[in-house]
């Protein structure tokens, strides 16, 4: 039975709930109408006055090879930014559920990366491919390998994935571990008595009973890939070379703040709002039958 | 169908040994109940048996063969568990049919044997049902069931009923015991439950810390307690332990005389001791009544309900046969 509690009045709940309302309008309501205000709008270079164009940002966007490429480069990014992520974090877990000596030291070892802000992730991984001085750089030219990935855009790509996916690594490493741990052991003993071999018992009784946290995680995942991503991009490639590396978010910063067309930035981002609104309603659907077994 | 025999089995757990050593070579068929407080080391006794242990020194062998080495799926063995271990994402069918599938047995055939054993345990209506939608009691049959249709040498069994009500307990509790008869199969049973222990086993290993304090037939260890452990853990109300001084029995160096309740009687003749009853217990069939001693010792007194019942605070005479009388 759910617990309600009563207030008498109207002023004492409206009271509780306003701190979150200010931050939520203040926020979000405001950010986002001004956005959806002015992607109907076409500024002059000046910023002194404004056209009213309708739709007409959008059709543009929408008729624009360069925004449909970046759809292309986003789809692309945060596929392999969500599944090196949840792949790696995937295997660690299941090496760390079958440790028993030392796996608090190799689970606060494992969850470190989290705490380090994208931006300087960023970086850490700029100077260790940096071009002339980076140290990876240096050892794949000893192979013969020339690394170049301010002039090869999937060498761009390729980095800004790996420096990207590695900060989320601990994210995911946490719930897949929580969610192996949440398995009854007696239930992969049963598996191993009725005859099933590790990767049988991961194939047909662990990976089913993982797939609500898989999903959480992929839908988690994508909206990172998709948003949180800005400081490694902007750190390393600048969105580079040639725009091999501009994904959506950044092309709203590049085109806004950068072009100075603030009128197809903010439509930029009115579709990016419809995007992530659909991923959350996705994922609440999700979670509300979320048990599915 | 085989033999299990345990040769000097140890378990230490990082320095810690919790098995002192245990022997027994169970026949083919027989029901071998291990019985035992919380803590006494049988549930990883059992799992030894089923190889979820390693075992520390000693040896493992089932039909003859040194098991020590293998894996769990390469002991011919089945395993219930307390909590029935069911695959909460699989189909009653799906879940009896799992091992045999893994085995690459033809799909006929798994439905010819998962529909026999669903037969045998009355879950034909439920076999296309996730465990979650079952009873407690109908999950405990898929658990058996999924025990069964690998037909197994040796069924294992780790507190199978403890989850269920009272009830239903003594009813799975006949139905075990038909089945293993039935399937003719050699079964290891680990409860805390003495009763279990009494109504299924053929021979009863009674642990205690790690130790096989007795093994024998259920009535010749309630009979014949070899330790007091065993006297008090084994029957109930349990036995009743007297100071062997006190009641002038000069026949046994030992402290202690045990007595089982239903030995004592009450009499208004001669007496060998005597106390005031504190309460009486009626149960229906019948009566309990406790006694206590001069010396502070509580004793229980279980009489037929037709006998006269005495007075709660009133003096009472004990006595007793010398025949029924153990000494510790």
């Amino acid at each position: 039975m759910e617990k309600r509690v009563t207030f008498k009045g109207i002023w004492l709940p409206l009271l509780l709930v306003l701190p979150q309302l200010v931050v939520t309008a203040v926020f979000f309501f405001y950010p986002a109408g001004q956005a959806i205000w002015q992607s109907l709008f076409i500024p002059d270079p000046f910023g002194l006055s404004m056209k009213f164009v309708g739709l007409g940002n959008f059709e543009y966007l929408l008729s624009n090879s360069y925004y449909r490429a970046s759809f292309v480069t986003t789809a692309v990014f945060s596929t392999l930014v969500t599944l090196v992520s949840m792949g790696v974090a995937l295997y660690l877990a299941v090496l760390a559920d079958r440790l028993i000596k030392g796996s608090g030291i190799y689970r606060t070892l494992l969850i470190w990366p989290y705490a380090v802000a994208p931006a300087v992730a960023g970086v850490l991984w700029l100077f260790m491919f940096n071009t002339r001085v980076g140290v990876v750089t240096w050892y794949l030219g000893l192979l013969g390998y020339d690394w170049n990935h301010v002039l090869n855009g999937n060498e761009a790509m390729g980095l800004v994935v790996v420096a990207s996916a590695w900060g989320r690594i601990s994210y995911n490493f946490l719930f897949f571990l929580a969610g192996l741990q949440a398995i009854p052991r007696s239930v992969i003993e049963a598996a191993a008595i009725d005859g099933a071999r590790f990767w049988t018992r991961f194939r047909t009784i662990v990976w089913p009973l993982l797939s609500p946290t898989t999903f959480f995680l992929l839908v988690v995942n994508i909206v990172y890939a998709f948003f949180e991503t800005f400081g490694v991009i902007h750190t390393i490639t600048g969105g580079g070379p040639q725009q091999a590396t501009t994904i959506l978010v950044y092309k709203v910063y590049s085109d806004g703040f950068v072009g100075q067309d603030l009128g197809s930035s903010a439509a930029q981002s009115v579709i990016l709002l419809f995007i992530v609104g659909l991923l959350t309603v996705v994922q609440f659907r999700f979670i509300e039958r979320r048990v599915h077994y | 169908m085989a033999t299990v025999s345990l040769d000097n089995i140890r378990k230490t757990f990082s320095k810690t040994e919790v098995i002192h050593g245990i022997d027994i070579d169970i026949a083919d068929g027989e029901f071998i109940v291990i019985v035992g407080p919380s803590g006494c080391g049988k549930s990883t006794l059992l799992r030894m048996v089923a190889g979820l242990e390693t075992v520390t020194s000693g040896e493992v062998r089932i039909g003859g063969q040194r098991v020590n080495e293998r894996e769990p799926m390469d002991r011919d063995i089945a395993m219930v568990f307390q909590n029935y271990a069911l695959y909460p994402h699989m189909s009653v069918f799906d879940n009896m049919a799992y091992g045999l599938k893994i085995a690459g047995r033809s799909k006929a055939e798994i439905a010819e044997r998962v529909a026999e054993a669903a037969k045998l345990l009355q879950l034909e209506p439920y076999l296309k049902r996730r465990p979650r939608e079952l009873s407690g009691g109908q999950r405990q049959r898929v658990a058996m069931g999924r025990a069964i249709v690998r037909k197994p040498s040796v069924f294992l069994f780790d507190e199978p009923l403890s989850n269920l009500d009272a009830k239903l307990r003594v009813q799975m509790r006949l139905e075990i015991k038909q089945l293993q008869r039935r399937l003719g199969v050699t079964a290891l049973y680990v409860t805390h439950d003495q009763v279990e222990a009494m109504t299924l086993a053929d021979r009863m290993i009674v642990m205690n810390d790690g130790r096989a304090d007795q093994i024998g037939a259920p009535l010749e260890v309630y009979a014949n307690p070899r330790t007091r452990f065993v006297a008090g853990f084994i029957g109930s109300p349990p036995m009743n332990f007297l100071d062997a001084g006190l009641v002038n029995e000069p026949a046994s160096e030992a402290a202690t005389l045990g007595i089982r309740p239903e030995h004592l009687q009450i009499t208004t003749g001669e007496a060998r001791t005597g106390g005031i009853v504190l309460y009486t217990e009626a149960l229906g069939a019948e009566t309990l009544v406790h006694v206590k001693l001069p010396d502070g010792a509580m004793v229980t007194v279980r009489q037929d309900s037709t006998a006269a019942l005495p007075e709660e605070g009133s003096a009472v005479g004990l006595t007793w046969s010398d025949s029924d009388q153990v000494f510790f």
